[in-house]
């Protein structure tokens, strides 16, 4: 079995855009399939992945929130 | 999505820019080629000597909105001009001088920041936008 790499973008403390802004420019330096972990402290993030995911195309895998931290986990369409 | 946006963006004050370009890009995150057009105050804020600047904020702030405003900064919101930068890295985000305001303000291309792609006329600006949609700021 293989374990698949996860690439990570670190958004915590940033305000809105930031995250996504940071989101589409690691998501732009991987290949199709990959996968990308990304947390972030900003409140609106959570809609804001949903949107960006289906009008972008890559998918949101995964979306949980711990201690005031969210975690995204998207793949690369 | 990506129908394109254009944005006539007039004012000068921190708070309107820095709106203006959280618009920007979160357009140019969805893939919405946005078109900026710089008038009068704007125009004057995209001077590379002053894009740094601290321009205030629009009237209706008073003291308490001047006090939010800094403490969004300290708590990591980025300043309007690095959010246009980060903007155009992930879209297509296309910024023009308005014409007019260059000769009103006295501004030569020379003058102006790199985030500015060029100089054009309100015609050719409405020629760009054409039926798509138009906000004001």
């Amino acid at each position: 079995m293989t374990t698949e790499t996860i690439h990570r973008v670190d958004a915590r403390g940033l305000a809105c855009p930031m995250p996504i802004v940071k989101t589409a420019q690691a998501i732009a330096t991987l290949s199709s399939g990959d996968l990308l972990e990304v947390l972030a402290t900003d409140p609106g993030s959570t809609k804001d992945f949903v949107a960006w995911s289906r009008t972008t195309g890559h998918a949101l895998v995964e979306q949980d929130e711990e201690g005031g931290v969210f975690r995204f986990l998207l793949r690369r369409k | 999505m990506s129908e394109p946006l254009a944005i006539s963006l007039f004012s000068g004050t921190d708070d309107k820019l820095n709106a203006a370009a959280v618009l920007v890009a979160g357009a140019a995150a969805l893939g919405r080629p946005v078109h900026v057009f710089l008038q009068y105050w704007a125009l004057d804020a995209f001077r590379r000597d002053r894009i740094e600047a601290d321009r205030g904020l629009a009237p209706e702030a008073g003291p308490a909105g001047e006090a939010a405003v800094r403490r969004l900064r300290s708590l990591g919101g980025a300043s309007w001009s690095e959010t246009l930068r980060s903007a155009k890295e992930i879209g297509e985000v296309d910024i023009q001088a308005c014409s007019l305001s260059m000769d009103l303000l006295d501004i030569t291309e020379a003058d102006l920041d790199p985030l500015v792609d060029g100089v054009e006329g309100v015609t050719a600006f409405w020629s760009t936008a054409e039926t798509g949609q138009v906000l004001f700021i």
